[in-house]
């Protein structure tokens, strides 16, 4: 049904979204928990910094992450020459550059689950003698799920179609950093690729829309079980 | 012994508390909305910090603000159950019942799951999800998951407040045999004088961040801040009082009132056991000589000791009977005409029909004494 390009194309795609959804999990539902619980001086600026990836172009990111993380980078060419390790121009880079467009995704699903908890429920889980990691683990977490669980298969279906932060950082290459909407745009470019730009679109429309249906539909069953 | 004196800031409210109470016992925090009984209940759980003072429960040092201990509400082992019962959503009505009391340390358990649940009567809940529950159910579970965890003090906040009228039997007669059954200190923080009168042992009287007052149910029910709380008509004399002994005939129960008694009717009570009694002063008719004719059951002889006014046309007098006070609501004009005035020997009447008493356990009297 696929061409091995295709099927190549499709697979890289789901690795980077996969890649991308695994990295910021942690990293989001800390910084969503920093940005309701935590009374920090510098937490207005957290939350526009975390919010940039909305409204920079993809492009601009992908060259901040070039500039920070390439080679010649301070991060990059640190990561290089200390541990021979290197992000631009991989399959690690291109999901590293998506995990930071969809991380405002994640962030505000999190944060908007973690609001929705009456902080009641802590306070007398601590009359219970529930510890403050022991709170978060039994109580906050659990009810945290649904935002979780929404965030990230919405930043993994975004996840799937980035092109911009990972085309400047990750550039195009077949099997390695070439993802769906890449190779869509590479065949868009290339004379006689019409029919295949038009499977590969259709391919996203697919995944995309299967991706959000699912998304709704874990939040609505996890909902349900709450009580909510 | 809760021993609390603290003082705590609030934006522009102020609370300062000094008052020290036996245990075990039900201590009620009495007071209108705003007097500040939250606040306070949450300084004693940890959950607010006060700016100086110090609790004390059982010789055991919560908060200190001297010497810089500040028990962390974890540790302080103090059972809360609050007004909106704070269930976990996530979680059956089993399982929020388990979360305390796995993490009691066993040494200390004394409430029993299995009894627990009978006691308050969650068998047939265990499975629900909380949101399946009513109001009354949910402070019912609320009650049993706060016990479970084993603490040293319970503490409840308007455990009623959210629970509509009809529906508080299903709560308080299950708040009764808690007290009863387990020699744990309460604090019961309610502004309907009704609750308090049935489950106290101690009455805290609080307004505007201070206590004003407290002592035991009958030693405060003649105080005049604790009459201008509860309103005109629920105004009386609180008794505890012992059951003497049931005339079969009649069906009336005596109880003993200094060297006199008083008959009226009590369903379920036997000889020897307690009861409390709020003999209301709107209830209480004053006479010069002894009746005679009269249906009254009750006529207990006495001596006026206060004339206190209370509106434009109504005073408020008390009978010293012999050991005990009573209050009687009189008219100014029969004040006039009888000629009262303090020292004045006079015979409170009493109608048995219109006595309600209920019973008080005879095991949480002892311990308070």
């Amino acid at each position: 049904m696929l061409t091995p390009a295709e099927s190549e194309a499709l697979l890289l795609s789901l690795r980077v979204a996969t890649e991308s959804v695994a990295f910021n999990l942690p990293l989001a539902t800390l910084i969503a928990w920093l940005l309701v619980r935590a009374r920090f001086a510098g937490r207005t600026v957290l939350d526009a910094f975390v919010h940039l990836p909305l409204v920079l172009p993809p492009v601009v990111v992908g060259y901040l992450l070039l500039l920070l993380l390439g080679v010649h980078g301070p991060i990059g060419g640190w990561l290089y020459a200390a541990f021979g390790l290197r992000l631009a121009f991989t399959t690690t880079g291109a999901a590293l550059a998506t995990a930071v467009m969809s991380l405002p995704l994640m962030v505000r699903a999190i944060r908007l689950s973690l609001e929705s908890i009456p902080a009641g429920l802590e306070d007398a889980a601590r009359t219970l003698g529930a510890h403050a990691v022991d709170r978060f683990i039994s109580i906050t977490l659990p009810l945290m799920a649904p935002g979780i669980l929404a965030g990230a298969v919405t930043a993994f279906a975004a996840g799937l179609g980035e092109f911009g932060a990972v085309i400047t950082f990750a550039s195009n290459i077949p099997g390695e950093t070439q993802t769906l909407p890449l190779a869509l745009y590479t065949a868009l470019q290339s004379p006689g690729g019409d029919l295949p730009a038009a499977r590969l679109a259709a391919l996203s429309f697919g995944l995309g829309l299967a991706g959000l249906v699912v998304a709704e539909m874990i939040a609505r069953r996890l909902r349900a079980r709450l009580g909510q | 012994m809760l021993d609390v004196d603290l003082t705590l800031r609030r934006g522009t409210f102020q609370l300062t508390a000094r008052f020290a109470c036996p245990t075990p016992g039900v201590i009620a925090l009495f007071g209108a909305s705003g007097a500040g009984k939250s606040t306070l209940a949450n300084a004693i759980a940890g959950l607010l910090r006060p700016a100086a003072g110090h609790v004390r429960l059982d010789e055991r040092v919560l908060f200190d603000g001297l010497t810089g201990i500040d028990v962390p509400v974890e540790r302080r082992r103090i059972g809360y159950v609050f007004q909106d019962a704070r269930l976990f959503p996530h979680l059956d009505v089993s399982a929020n019942l388990d979360y305390g009391a796995r993490r009691a340390p066993p040494e200390e358990r004394y409430a029993d799951r299995e009894e627990i649940v009978v006691l308050l009567g969650l068998s047939a809940l265990l499975g629900r999800r909380v949101n399946q529950l009513s109001g009354g159910e949910r402070q019912r579970v609320a009650l049993g998951r706060a016990l479970l965890a084993q603490p040293r003090l319970l503490l409840l906040d308007e455990p009623l407040a959210s629970v509509d009228s009809a529906r508080r039997e299903e709560v308080l007669p299950y708040l009764e045999t808690l007290r009863d059954r387990y020699a744990i200190p309460m604090l019961y923080v309610s502004h309907q004088y009704d609750e308090v009168l049935r489950l106290a042992s101690q009455i805290v009287l609080l307004a505007d961040g201070c206590v004003l007052a407290s002592g035991t149910p009958a030693e405060l029910s003649g105080d005049d801040r604790l009459r201008a709380l509860i309103g005109t008509e629920a105004v009386g004399a609180v008794l505890d009082v012992e059951v003497v002994d049931l005339d079969p005939h009649t069906g009336l129960v005596r109880v003993a009132l200094g060297s006199g008694t008083l008959r009226f009717a009590l369903p379920g009570a036997r000889p020897g056991g307690r009861v409390r009694l709020n003999v209301l002063a709107r209830d209480v008719i004053l006479a010069t000589s002894a009746p005679h004719g009269l249906s009254v059951r009750n006529a207990l002889a006495g001596t006026l000791t206060e004339l206190t006014d209370e509106g434009p046309d109504s005073v408020l007098a008390s009978i010293a009977v012999d050991g005990a006070r009573l209050l009687a609501r009189i008219t100014r004009a029969a004040v006039v005409e009888l000629g009262l005035a303090t020292g004045t020997p006079v015979w409170a009447l009493v109608k048995a029909a219109s006595l309600r008493g209920h019973a008080f356990s005879r095991g949480d009297q002892r311990a308070v004494r």
